[in-house]
């Protein structure tokens, strides 16, 4: 038996797109698989079917060397096939050891919760995951409950492990941690897949890789045969070029300042606890850290959706804590949020309405009534611009894909010529083209003069940007702020780890 | 998502066509008028005669016209007030009872000026109508806007209060000493009489009612304040993002929405009944409800369709004396809602056969 598993001629067809078109894919036991490819590129796509999630519209699974057609997840974990998501799923009022059993038949009517539990500390023993199967789950970190995710596809018996994008909620330490985990799985004589964007990671941990771009498969390479430049090229489809650098521009004086900053986060804890930072104009100053850290909190409580309960903010010295979002968007906050359609935009409205999202108070025509047709042309004026590509004026924007989302959202953000651009997550889901433009608008609004505050998770995207870099952690700035030319990666996971813990979970 | 029923294929639709647009709602009447014969068919009675009397009923005399114009000015207003809190996803289903209590407004100024001229009592009668169906309303609007309380239920218990409310003033310190013991109170004084059209029974209410549907268009499509509504009705957290008051919008739309309900009320007792009395409303502040929705919540849609199930009402009436309940028209506006909402799926899915290639793949 040469391989596992078999994906022959995969074709599926989502409205007006082909998720895939006619691949073909391979797992060989004792592999690590890397699926390499764009965001929209039909990775998930492809290993949901495998997972049992969707079904093909064309082509052929054979799985231990027979025809295998599943109609549900539960038929693929039956063979032997599991997939982790990226949204992990699981019950947070359980305990590791009850999520893992959860949905197993196979178990007796009384629960014996201590026999299972010496049986989950074995298993996930073997292979180096460190878990404690009498531990709640919301008591986990991230990385914890990525764990759990792993051992209960595992005690269900996968031969074949798939993982959606696993290293996006890791720090860099915690990613090479389950590198090792992930190569124990293997040399265990099971299949890992592993579902990624990033080129580093296919170089630190495939064995082979298989390229999706448009839903086809564009290339398939083994260990040794392949470089990150070939891999770039064979994902995007056209040579990739460095970013151009920031160029040096002149920092001048502070635009934001904050001091000792308190805020609470959703469930009333402590979000932000006694942050104090400052940016001037012209610097990007990058925010690191798992998300969940009082990222939200921060960028909320900057832009005034979110009280202060101590310490003060000032916007070029004035003192502007708790005035509220209007006025801060009157003062030249832009904020680019991370939940683009449900916070950024009104998704069923069109573009130009979006448009005029925040300064509809000022477009005052005959009577008081909205003037529409100066918004219809200053819209068609910035989706120029910005290259958004609209199915039309008046359609409803939650049609449009992620990056002409982000392209909208920033050219009404961009075009207040803010004095503080808030931007969390800005590339987050975009395909590499789009990310590019991203990065391009904030670094030419950078050499305008504005103040930026970027949160990401990407160090990619945070060293490519940031004048300087501040880590947060568990609601609190770790250590000093570092400058991106001499910063290194390391220094940056063990603030992201904070005083010698693990990163926090929400 | 693609899913699959019963061997077919249903897709998300990105678009609805335009064609489908204008198709959809009239088949979903004609499903309705079917499901109804059906149901005539089986009590034994002959639908198509049934049908064209209460066509006739409707259409057949000045009257019958005439009496659907009245039950539809009421319903178009109170339909009004509702698309606008609906239009912000508030669930205002408390249409009833503001309704309920702009009239008991409305009457209590009828009858502590009596005698008044007209000049003085209507825009009276009106005011106080609109203020307490909008302080009715503003009752459960406090506690949705400062704790999020589910209004859908506050809303609707509210209606039985103010029901109560209304019978408790005719049963009891309103009731005419004159009316042989009957609840009802005195009959208004002419000046709050709401003048009417000709000798017929439509009243001033019309004008009202076509007057703030225009209004309340251009308030939605085109004002800065109906900017706001709507990007709220899309999502509450992009409106606070933009920096909109939601708090105070919530506050202010369900006190307009009360207050026009609460009018629908005023020009019920003012230029119909003349009196309050238990029972006035046949349910207008629910059967509303539907008109806002089948009107997909534009002011200027909402006439038509107010004029249509005033029409359905009045052809009920019609058909009682072949021993049908008029009642029915309850299941025909029933079913209406039910194949107007299915038919959206229409719009918003396609529905296919799979083609060979696909079900090959079943078979492996």
């Amino acid at each position: 038996m040469e391989y596992l598993v078999e994906m022959k001629g995969i074709t599926k067809r989502f409205p007006r797109v082909f998720a895939n078109d006619r691949v073909d894919f391979n797992v060989r036991p004792g592999e690590i698989h890397a699926l390499l490819g764009e965001n929209g590129s039909g990775k998930s796509t492809l290993m949901s079917i495998l997972a049992g999630l969707y079904r093909p519209d064309d082509g052929q699974i054979i799985y231990k060397g027979r025809p295998v057609s599943f109609r549900s997840p539960r038929d693929a974990i039956r063979a032997g096939i599991g997939m982790v998501h990226q949204h992990f799923k699981l019950v947070e009022t359980f305990t590791v050891a009850e999520n893992i059993i959860l949905g197993d038949r196979n178990i007796s009517f009384v629960l014996r919760p201590a026999a299972k539990e010496r049986e989950l500390t074995e298993l996930s023993a073997r292979f180096g995951l460190a878990i404690n199967p009498g531990a709640y789950v919301w008591q986990l970190s991230v990385g914890e409950r990525q764990r759990v995710e792993i051992v209960k596809m595992l005690y269900r018996g996968c031969q074949l492990l798939i993982l959606d994008e696993p290293t996006a909620v890791l720090t860099p330490q915690e990613s090479a941690e389950l590198f090792a985990n992930l190569r124990r799985m293997a040399d265990d004589g099971r299949g890992v897949v592993m579902i990624t964007h990033k080129l580093s990671e296919v170089m630190a941990v495939a064995d082979r890789v298989t390229v999706l771009r448009g839903g086809r498969a564009v290339a398939a390479m083994t260990r040794g045969s392949f470089s990150e430049r070939e891999l770039a090229t064979a994902m995007v489809g056209r040579e990739v070029t460095q970013e151009s650098r920031r160029q040096g521009s002149a920092e001048g004086r502070t635009v934001l300042e904050m001091r000792d900053v308190y805020a609470l986060n959703d469930v009333g804890r402590w979000g932000l606890e006694g942050v104090s930072l400052a940016i001037r104009s012209g610097e990007i100053l990058g925010v690191a850290g798992v998300a969940g850290n009082g990222q939200r909190e921060l960028a909320e409580v900057i832009t005034g959706l979110r009280p202060v309960q101590r310490g003060r903010i000032f916007l070029e010295g004035q003192d502007v804590t708790n005035l509220g979002p209007q006025a801060l968007i009157d003062r030249g906050i832009s904020h680019i949020p991370e939940d683009r359609l449900g916070t950024g935009l009104a998704p069923g409205m069109n573009a130009i309405d979006n448009i005029l999202l925040k300064d509809y108070r000022k477009a005052k025509g005959r009577a008081g009534l909205i003037d529409y047709k100066a918004a219809r042309s200053r819209t068609q004026k910035l989706v120029q611009a910005f290259d958004v590509r609209l199915a039309g004026l008046r359609a409803p924007v939650k049609l449009l894909s992620g990056g002409n989302l982000q392209k909208l959202l920033l050219a009404r953000e961009l075009s207040a010529e803010p004095r503080l651009i808030v931007a969390a997550y800005p590339a987050r889901g975009l395909d590499i083209a789009a990310a590019e433009a991203v990065s391009r608008f904030l670094l030419q609004e950078r050499r305008r003069g504005t103040a930026i505050l970027l949160i990401s998770e990407d160090l990619d995207e945070i060293f490519a940007l940031s004048d300087r870099i501040i880590v947060l952690s568990g609601g609190r700035v770790m250590g000093e702020p570092l400058r991106t030319e001499t910063a290194t990666r390391e220094q940056v996971g063990l603030l992201m780890m904070g005083a010698g813990g693990e990163a926090k979970a929400v | 998502m693609t899913r699959t029923y019963f061997g077919f294929i249903v897709e998300k639709k990105l678009m609805p066509s335009p064609w489908m647009v204008a198709l959809v709602p009239a088949a979903s009447l004609l499903l309705a008028l079917l499901t109804g014969a059906v149901f005539f068919y089986l009590t034994g009675r002959d639908p198509v005669e049934l049908y064209s009397r209460m066509w006739q009923g409707v259409f057949g005399s000045h009257y019958g016209l005439s009496e659907t114009v009245v039950k539809a000015i009421p319903l178009a207003l109170a339909g009004l007030g509702l698309a606008l809190a609906f239009r912000m996803q508030l669930w205002n289903i408390g249409g009833e009872g503001q309704l309920y209590m702009g009239a008991w407004g409305a009457t209590w100024v009828a009858l502590t000026f009596a005698g008044q001229p007209a000049w003085l009592l209507l825009p009276g009668m009106c005011l106080a109508g609109l203020a307490c169906g909008g302080l009715w309303a503003l009752v459960p609007a406090v506690p949705r806007a400062l704790w999020k309380t589910n209004e859908i239920i506050t809303t609707l218990m509210l209606n039985y209060v103010a029901i109560l409310w209304v019978d408790y003033f005719v049963y009891g310190p309103w009731r005419d000493p004159q009316g042989f013991n009957f609840p009802l109170t005195a009959q208004f004084t002419e000046g709050a009489w709401l003048p009417t059209l000709g000798d017929s029974r439509i009243h001033a209410g019309l004008l009202a009612a076509v007057l703030l549907a225009v209004a309340f268009y251009y308030l939605i499509y085109r004002t800065r304040w109906g900017f706001e509504i709507r990007v709220i009705g899309e999502s509450e957290s992009t409106a606070r993002y933009a920096g909109i008051n939601v708090r105070q919008n919530i506050l202010l739309v369900l006190f307009i929405s009360g207050a026009i309900c609460g009018l629908a009320g005023m020009v019920e007792v003012s230029g119909i009944v003349h009196r309050l009395q238990p029972g006035f409303s046949p349910g207008y502040g629910y059967t509303a409800i539907i008109v806002a929705w089948l009107a997909k919540l534009n002011p200027l849609a909402i006439l038509p369709v107010a004029f249509f199930l005033g029409a359905l009402q009045v052809g009920g009436y019609a058909v009682q004396t072949s021993g049908i309940p008029s009642t029915m028209v309850n299941m025909l506006t029933g079913a209406l809602l039910f194949f107007v909402l299915g038919g959206e799926i229409l719009l918003k899915y396609r529905i296919r056969r799979p083609e060979r290639q696909e079900q090959g793949v079943e078979a492996a």
